[in-house]
């Protein structure tokens, strides 16, 4: 049993790396991830990637913001230091749905951002990873898990018929920028 | 990327129960003016019949002014994605003639016939020392006299009508001839379009609606009709593609092109609530009576509409077109959109009849016959005419340069 961990399929052209993943696909060669320095339309859809639950965190991170300003409101105007201002109620909502609002979106934005850091683990202080540093630069890269797919040598075939320039067994999942 | 093959010269056409339903709804509506103005000699029927007939024209002219602005929005921003959609919001700008003669011809009568616009109109206000002097009426003449506002009326939709029907016809010739010279000149003038809108709407809003209760104004006015009938003309044209779709048409139209209507609807409601609520928050804020007067008729005697108002056009695209998937869903997309012409309804509704008269307090005011009439003949006009133009072209702009880009949109 060889050390290699990852096969890395390296394309100059978005259409032979999209021709390539169609390959592996009918040869039943799982995909592991595919790195690329732009966004490809409908690549999601061909690798079966799920649908990101971001939209879901923005809504509660969203409403979380909500409820801390009307509390906070409520507290402030009602329950600690009423002040008749023009005769309203102390609570007079419409007053307070500008600033409601902006709370709204500073949670939500503050959130997606900590989500975002959290998910592709970029932290102040830590090296990004990367499992090719031509992704980021000219390179379109599909990775396929050497473990689970025995067949290294068709899988290299594959990849070359489709248009790799490149193919690459490594024998470490990431390389560092470090 | 599949290669598709698409008609590129199918053409709809205007025949069976869509067309014998549009002309029912005309004969309905002509019925219901009929009995308004005619067979009635109570002065406040004809009032609500006039109200009624100006919130309708105003609507169909709002829609499709609206379309005009859609297509030079759509040249201006060089957008590629709607290319295969123009035909649409085209054939909803070629009516804008005729919406602007019925609305002006409403607006002449109602005006001359006493029924429209007597809060300012009468010359006997104006008088110092008379018995009819109204200080504040007489300080607004210098702008609401009756030739200067027929004059606007005419500048105004006249210039609107003639940029639809200049971009609408360079999109036909390009269909003919190719080439770029009708793109670049719809876009030229599409440009000068949009400045000419863009200032002129809000006036003309002031114009039309708000000048029905003369005494009060709000500058934000203008900037929520705007949204209004925009969003309105969006959410018409996603119903009328969709229905389309659903008869067999266009079938090149994806669930992206949907998704992006859908976006324009969601996100301009928002728009809508955001000037709605903007004129409404400083208003409650100031609570100075002149300017409350006006929300104080609406609460009062209007209060479930002025509710039902945000519902249908603030909580019910909010809701229901939050989630992506709902926006690519031809089906709660179709029904959002009824929901938001309705509910642009409702609110042409709030703008005009509190200013007429006071709800269930004269007799015959409120919701009834004459309403729904009046509305069911105007969709029926609407439908007709729109179908008609429609059935005129094939729908699809051939020779549109971004053509293309729009047959592989996706999102």
């Amino acid at each position: 049993m060889s050390n290699i961990k990852y096969i890395l399929g390296s394309f100059g052209d978005p259409d032979e790396m999209l021709h390539g993943i169609e390959k592996l696909q009918e040869n039943n060669i799982s995909i592991y991830d595919v790195y690329t320095p732009m966004p490809i339309h409908g690549i999601e859809a061909k690798l079966g990637v799920k649908r990101s639950r971001l939209d879901v965190a923005a809504f509660f991170f969203g409403i979380t913001g909500t409820i801390t300003m009307l509390t906070g409101v409520y507290l402030a105007t009602v329950v600690d230091w009423p002040v008749n201002i023009g005769g309203k109620t102390h609570f007079a909502l419409p007053d307070f749905i500008p600033i409601t609002f902006e709370l709204t979106i500073l949670f939500c934005a503050f959130g997606l951002v900590g989500s975002y850091y959290a998910s592709t683990h970029l932290f102040p202080g830590r090296a990004p990873r990367v499992m090719d540093l031509r992704a980021t630069d000219d390179r379109f890269i599909i990775a396929i898990d050497a473990k689970q797919n025995t067949e290294h040598e068709k899988i290299d075939e594959l990849l070359k018929g489709a248009g790799a320039l490149e193919v690459k067994h490594n024998e470490r999942k990431y390389l560092s920028y470090e | 990327m599949g290669t598709h093959h698409y008609n590129l010269s199918e053409q709809f056409e205007f025949t069976g129960r869509t067309k014998i339903l549009s002309i029912v709804g005309i004969v309905i509506g002509i019925a219901t003016i009929v009995y308004g103005l005619f067979l009635n000699t109570d002065h406040v029927t004809h009032e609500r019949t006039y109200a009624n007939l100006l919130l309708m024209g105003y609507y169909f002219a709002c829609v499709c002014m609206s379309a005009a602005f859609f297509l030079a929005v759509q040249f201006v921003a060089q957008a590629g994605w709607s290319a295969s959609i123009l035909r649409v919001p085209q054939a909803m700008a070629k009516n804008l003639t005729l919406a602007s003669i019925i609305l002006i011809g409403i607006i002449v009568a109602g005006l001359f016939t006493h029924n429209l616009y007597h809060h300012w109109a009468d010359p006997a206000l104006l008088v110092e020392g008379g018995e009819k002097y109204d200080k504040l009426i007489a300080g607004k003449a210098v702008f609401l006299n009756i030739p200067f506002f027929l004059t606007r009326q005419f500048v105004f939709l006249g210039s609107y009508a003639i940029f639809a029907h200049f971009i609408t016809k360079w999109s036909y010739n390009e269909d003919l001839s190719g080439g770029l010279a009708s793109y670049r000149k719809s876009f030229k003038y599409s440009c000068i379009f949009l400045v000419i809108y863009g200032f002129t709407t809000p006036v003309f809003a002031f114009d039309t609606i708000m000048s029905i209760e003369a005494h009060w104004f709000s500058t934000m006015f203008g900037w929520y009709n705007f949204a209004a009938m925009w969003v309105s003309c969006l959410a018409i044209i996603a119903i009328v593609i969709i229905l389309l779709r659903k008869a067999g048409y266009m079938s090149w139209v994806n669930n992206s092109h949907l998704h992006n209507l859908g976006q324009f609807i969601f996100g301009f409601s928002i728009f809508w609530t955001y000037v709605w609520f903007a004129q409404f928050l400083l208003i409650y804020y100031a609570n100075m009576s002149e300017e409350t007067v006006y929300f104080h008729k609406r609460f009062n005697s209007y209060e479930f509409w002025f509710y039902l108002n945000l519902v249908l056009n603030f909580l019910a695209p909010l809701l229901l077109l939050m989630d992506r998937d709902s926006k690519r869903s031809e089906n709660i997309l179709l029904v959002v959109s009824i929901v938001v012409v309705c509910g642009h309804w409702v609110d042409y509704y709030q703008m005009i009849m509190p200013g007429v008269f006071e709800f269930g307090t004269k007799s015959g005011s409120g919701f009834g016959v004459l309403e729904i009439g009046i509305a069911i003949g105007f969709v029926g006009l609407f439908t007709y005419t729109v179908l008609n133009a429609l059935s005129k072209k094939p729908l699809l702009a051939k020779n549109h340069p971004f053509l293309q880009e729009s047959l592989h949109h996706h999102l």
